[in-house]
């Protein structure tokens, strides 16, 4: 029950110097930073990031801390996330959260499948929770080879207790086509305890309904248009959920509800519908 | 053995099960996400506030924690009438106490909106005459009695829905801007919207928000709240319904007591999400009890004879 304490913490940006930054692939980089609260994150949890004087956007927590930093994984597709892009170590930016539903781990033999920058989310997931997985199968799958993300990450968190399997739109590396393909005919043939994924909307949903026909479990991770990031201004709904506060990690049950919606349309700043193609 | 006390209250014609209400302006237009706010509990919605034309709102950062409260600038954000009849059709909302908000520069984007929506099943009209924070539209039209009448007495010509006017605290004299609704034909008056507010941070030296200033909501506004409901309630005989801060059942009982006839509650969600519309309802129906109500109607304005 909310009282006024004089000294509650109060959840406004927390200003941040950037540690470092790595390039992940010639257009996605990692951006560490200190903060306790975010390092203390769960797989699939977000931050609201402000980028002082552009923007303020959502953005998943991806990798494990790196001597206490925290860290987040982002590619330029706009003004907000072009200015992340390009801090350099010693800018300051602005952080608060951790926000958002985490990833549930689960024991057993799992299929990790991300797309793009949706592999962000599902690395830190691996890292965090591999000690309950008997069996991992990890889809990485990418629009070209050069985009392809964490693959040495994978490998090294992996130790011989699963595989990696590369996908390219173009056919540059791996197999040829979407990460939804190879997802899909693995999902028809072997037995999973659980589906963890993240990445565009289509494959994601293609995922969810081949998961559906065969009844196994899934959780994925949705993105939509965020404000608040904590259940308030509705900007991020998808039917009757709110992205930010139910999501942005969904389950079975939820992604059934939400069906209608789901792959078909997002909504912009301004609330209109958007269709997803 | 006490009776459960009766929670259902009817303004101006606008039934509710209870007298809570989600505020406008928050959670957004999706039918499907204002239904489970009712199913949450509430007595009715209010949708965002609805313009003539698509408004994508302010750059982020929009909201801002403070001390006892937040500040947001969102800037109207909303699809535009005909987007939002589209969504309205996609639903049945016929069982649905939805009010809808909305707003614009002139009176003659009132009458668009309305003639608009009166042919749907929506069951009534809030007027945003208090937006802090968007020029040409809001408070800026709600600061002028005149408009206030003008508008109310536009929107009330084209509909015969229950229209209530929402005022703002940013004004000279409230009462003032709560008769020319209530002379222009309002159905009731909501009180109050947020107070112009503005936070820096002090490490960037900038403000926060995009928009540089907002409106604070919140606990932190609250007896400011009280006393323009207990103000307009004594001067205007229609209904007013309370706004601001109401956080615990506590809040809403003082609201009640200070003349409103429900309470809309909006920050409160960031803290305690939907289910504070059991608890704050759960605390009214206790309270009624104890106290020998048979209705909330019974304590509406019991503070005015002191």
């Amino acid at each position: 029950m909310f009282r006024y304490q004089a000294d509650k913490p109060i959840d406004r940006p927390r200003i941040v110097s950037v540690k470092a930054v790595e390039d992940e692939s010639p257009i996605v980089r990692t951006i560490y930073f200190d903060d306790e609260k975010c390092s203390e994150a769960l797989p699939g949890q977000f931050i609201m990031v402000w980028i002082p004087g552009v923007k303020e956007l959502p953005i998943s927590l991806s990798l494990p801390s790196k001597k206490g930093n925290s860290a987040i994984t982002v590619k330029p597709i706009g003004p907000g996330t072009n200015a992340l892009y390009n801090v350099k170590p010693g800018d300051k930016i602005g952080v608060r959260g951790p926000y958002g539903t985490p990833f549930q781990p689960t024991n057993g033999k799992v299929l990790i499948v991300g797309g793009g920058t949706g592999l962000a989310p599902l690395s830190l997931l691996c890292y965090k929770y591999i000690s309950y997985y008997t069996h991992i199968t990890v889809i990485v799958g990418a629009r070209t080879s050069n985009q392809l993300l964490f693959i040495d990450k994978f490998q090294d968190i992996l130790k011989g207790k699963g595989r990696i399997i590369v996908t390219t739109d173009d056919g540059s590396k791996g197999y040829r086509g979407f990460a939804s393909e190879v997802a899909e005919k693995l999902i028809k043939t072997e037995d999973f305890d659980m589906v963890y994924t993240c990445g565009p909307e289509l494959m994601m949903k293609a995922i969810f309904k081949a998961s559906e026909e065969r009844g196994v479990a899934i959780q994925a991770s949705l993105e939509r248009v965020m404000r608040c990031g904590f259940g308030i201004c509705g900007s991020c709904c998808i039917d009757r959920y709110l992205v930010c506060k139910d999501g942005p990690v969904f389950n079975t049950h939820q992604l059934r509800i939400m069906q209608d919606e789901l792959g078909v349309y997002s909504r912009d700043y301004s609330g209109r519908r958007v269709n997803i193609h | 053995m006490s009776s459960i006390p009766d929670l259902s209250v009817e303004i101006s014609g606008f039934k509710m099960k209870n007298p809570t209400m989600l505020a406008a302006g928050i959670l957004g237009v999706s039918i499907p996400l204002l239904r489970r706010v009712l199913e949450a509990g509430a007595g009715g919605v209010v949708t965002k506030s609805i313009g003539v034309g698509q408004r994508k709102g302010y750059e982020t950062p929009n909201i801002v924690e403070v001390s006892c409260g937040y500040v947001n600038a969102v800037g109207l954000s909303n699809p535009g009438i005909d987007e939002f009849l589209e969504e309205l059709q996609k639903s049945d909302i016929s069982d649905m106490p939805i009010i809808v908000s909305i707003f614009g520069k002139s009176e003659m984007e009132f009458f668009e909106l309305v003639s608009k929506l009166d042919k749907t099943d929506v069951k009534g009209f809030e007027l945003n005459l208090s937006c802090p924070h968007v020029s040409g539209v809001g408070a800026e039209i709600g600061s002028d009695p005149n408009m206030v009448y003008k508008i109310t007495k536009e929107v009330k010509r084209c509909s015969k829905k229950p229209i209530f006017v929402k005022i703002s605290p940013n004004v000279t004299d409230h009462i003032e801007i709560a008769r020319a609704a209530e002379d222009g034909g309002a159905d009731g008056i909501v009180a109050i919207n947020t107070l112009r507010a503005m936070v820096i941070d002090i490490e960037t030296g900038r403000p926060i928000l995009s928009n540089r200033v907002g409106g604070l909501s919140g606990p932190a506004i609250k007896p400011v709240a009280v006393r323009y409901v207990y103000d307009i309630s004594r001067n205007v005989k229609i209904p007013v319904i309370g706004c601001g801060g109401i956080n615990h059942w506590e809040d809403a009982i003082e609201f009640m007591l200070a003349g409103a006839s429900a309470v809309q509650i909006g920050t409160a969600i960031a803290y305690k999400g939907l289910n504070v519309f059991n608890e704050i309802l759960y605390g009214i129906s206790e309270y009624l009890k104890r106290k020998g109500h048979h209705s909330v109607k019974e304590i509406v304005g019991l503070s005015h004879k002191f």
